[in-house]
């Protein structure tokens, strides 16, 4: 009897939560298009509305203010978007696998890793070839990734969100000296990269985004199908190898997509942090624990996220406009201090 | 049998330090001098060490340009490396004996990242600084990041992990900042503030040597008064109010004292990192854990690290220089990791 109310009742109240996290997907895609729309529609050049609405719909190679919508604007916004959707993955994929709520792939040293891997690519190799430039950050990411992973299981206890946190500072510390040092080496290289650095989505180039289009699909593809298995994970390994799942492989892919993800949002951008460490939990605080849910939603909220970080960043400081890693780090930061505050109890 | 302490009693003051002290410090200190020697001696005009030695002391040698080249270029160079060395040993025992947290140092809790923000920003926006005003806005960096770290790891209590973790957080937010100044100024202006924040002493005149020695003077015998308050505070908040420790009063001293300590190195010699953080546990491994030898030991220790570490970035590419703070980064990071392996493996 208890067995048939309880499956009577449960499938009401899923389906009300269902209906109402599938009515939210597409709000949520209304405000990307929205912050995508702002994002082409604002900028240094003064363009009417009307005229934008012109350059998408109906365009006039002859106009300057179409050439900035199509060459510059649009391109930006779709950047911005696509990084913020890898990030935002990224980091909920780490805070799922790692159980760490502090992971993200600026605080762990992901992204100074992948940074120092063009830098090197840039300094010693004297590459300039754009797909080159995304293998030599996926290599980077790639190996920062396993060491903070190495170094934060190291000993008894396994890995804590402590040991990875302090270890993924700690090379955080080294590589950016390292990357510093190749800098003073040689101010060419320096000029080069220095806004790259900072983390930025202007004026970047299209085609580089399209050489790592498919290591972003392949990625976000990957951690979307994995939604399943990462929530059995988040409950802890011994749960989830309880449950049948072979951990390892989950693990091993879920890393992988984060590799991809985090390596070619900074071969496009450069080093963005906080976007990863913020969404994530943003997202839950809507969605819940299931990753089912919680995936999509970070793709879209990670995009927006970036889209309205660098629409703030070309309005704060006007007519200069900030690099949007430093808009997301002033953003993220303070969160990650009150995420500190909140969950460290001892 | 042979008690391990050495005591010194008098009518008005008594102290004890561990009896491996005195011949530890003396070792420590004829190293540094010798490495010193070593280091005054190679460059692009090598002198021979009987040669330098002759030259620092006003001797009478056979070549005139020696007094030039020695006591003009190279001793100012050497000393402002091992007075920094020694204050970041003393601060980064502090911090460690503070938070009782072995991993602490100034550069992991983001206060060195305070000072090279304020000294970054004041390099960059105002351009030509006078050198004694570096320091002033170096320590006035560190202090507040210290401060801010301090009250928002607070809650109801202190707690050394979300010490760490706040301090990461903050470092975070304020190379953030660093790096906006960094984007955004004159690329003059940001190589000398990049070389600068590597931490490096290449080209310390007497001028530095000078801004810096005060502030050595001031608050290294501070801190060695304060080394008794740290070995109760080292204790435990609760057994040092119970052995009548005013603690909020001694804490936030050696706290001011370490930050002093570390702001002022940062405003002489950029972030030179993880120097802070080896150099106490050398030092431990040497003396033990007892505050009153452990202090100068640390303190002696860090000089002999900068020194040999400049040493090492001078000859090792050579004609190229490295920073010194590569060489201690690249040291650093191994022994880092080390130490977490050492900590969670007892």
């Amino acid at each position: 009897m208890t067995t048939l109310s309880a499956s009577q009742s449960r499938p009401v109240r899923l389906t009300r939560a269902r209906v109402l996290l599938v009515v939210g997907l597409p709000i949520c895609l209304g405000l990307l298009v929205l912050a995508m729309m702002s994002s082409i529609a604002f900028g240094a050049a003064d363009i009417a509305p009307a005229d934008v609405w012109a350059a998408l719909v109906n365009f006039d190679a002859s106009s300057t203010n179409h050439l900035i919508i199509r060459t510059l604007r649009v391109p930006r916004a779709v950047i911005a978007a696509l990084v913020g959707a890898a990030l935002g993955v990224a980091g909920a994929l780490m805070q799922g696998i790692t159980r760490n709520p502090m992971a993200d792939t600026g605080i762990l040293g992901i992204n100074t890793g992948a940074a120092l891997g063009v830098v090197g690519a840039i300094f010693l190799l004297k590459i300039s070839s754009l797909t080159l430039y995304a293998l030599f950050a996926f290599a980077g990411a790639a190996l920062t990734a396993s060491a903070v992973y190495t170094l934060g299981s190291l000993g008894r206890g396994g890995p804590t969100p402590l040991k990875i946190t302090i270890a993924g500072a700690a090379l955080t510390a080294l590589l950016s000296s390292l990357t510093t040092g190749v800098l003073i080496l040689n101010q060419r290289t320096l000029e080069e990269v220095r806004v790259w650095l900072a983390g930025s989505v202007a004026g970047r180039d299209l085609n580089l985004l399209l050489q790592v289009t498919p290591y972003l699909g392949i990625g976000l593809l990957v951690a979307l199908a994995l939604g399943r298995q990462i929530t059995t994970l988040s409950l802890g390994d011994d749960v989830a190898q309880g449950l049948g799942q072979r951990t390892g492989w989950v693990k091993g892919l879920a890393a992988l997509c984060v590799v991809l993800l985090a390596g070619s949002s900074v071969a496009v951008a450069g080093p963005i942090g906080f976007v990863g460490l913020v969404i994530p939990h943003a997202v839950r605080f809507f969605v819940g624990v299931d990753y089912r849910w919680i995936l999509p939603y970070a793709v879209l909220a990670g995009a927006t996220f970036l889209v309205a970080s660098d629409v703030a960043a070309r309005l704060v400081l006007r007519p200069t406009e900030m690099p949007v890693g430093v808009m997301t780090a002033l953003i993220g930061g303070p969160f990650f201090v009150y995420l500190v505050r909140w969950k460290v109890k001892r | 049998m042979q008690t391990p302490w050495i005591t010194v009693r008098t009518r008005r003051f008594s102290m004890r330090i561990d009896r491996r002290v005195p011949p530890v410090l003396l070792l420590t200190l004829l190293t540094t001098l010798a490495v010193m020697v070593i280091n005054m001696g190679v460059g692009e005009y090598p002198i021979g060490p009987l040669d330098v030695m002759k030259t620092v002391l006003r001797l009478p040698t056979d070549n005139s340009d020696y007094d030039f080249i020695v006591n003009t270029l190279r001793l100012p160079r050497m000393l402002v490396a091992a007075l920094v060395g020694l204050a970041l040993g003393i601060s980064g025992a502090i911090m460690q004996g503070l938070t009782r947290n072995p991993l602490a140092s100034p550069d992991i809790l983001g206060i060195s990242a305070g000072a090279g923000f304020a000294a970054v920003t004041l390099i960059v926006v105002v351009r030509s600084v006078p050198a004694g005003v570096i320091p002033v806005a170096a320590f006035s960096g560190a202090l507040i990041t210290a401060l801010l770290i301090y009250l928002l790891a607070w809650r109801g209590g202190d707690s050394p992990i979300r010490l760490i973790l706040i301090g990461i957080g903050l470092g975070a937010i304020t190379n953030a900042m660093t790096t906006l100044m960094i984007t955004f100024g004159n690329i003059h202006d940001v190589q000398r503030a990049l070389i600068w924040l590597t931490g490096s002493v290449y080209g310390r005149s007497w001028r530095e040597f000078w801004a810096l020695l005060p502030w050595i003077v001031l608050f290294v015998p501070l801190a060695f008064l304060g080394a008794r308050d740290l070995n109760t505070l080292n204790l435990g908040e609760e057994v040092a109010r119970g052995l009548g420790s005013r603690v909020p009063i001694q804490r936030g001293l050696l706290l001011i004292t370490a930050v002093a300590l570390a702001g002022a190195t940062v405003a002489a010699a950029g972030t030179i990192g993880f120097v802070g953080l080896m150099a106490p546990h050398i030092a431990r491994r040497l003396v033990g854990p007892d505050h009153s030898g452990l202090l100068p030991t640390a303190g002696v220790t860090g000089g002999v690290i900068v020194v040999a570490a400049d040493l090492v970035g001078r000859t090792i590419f050579a004609p190229i220089e490295l920073p010194a703070g590569l060489v201690t980064a690249a040291i650093g990071a191994p022994f880092f990791i080390y130490l977490l392996y050492r900590q969670q493996s007892r």
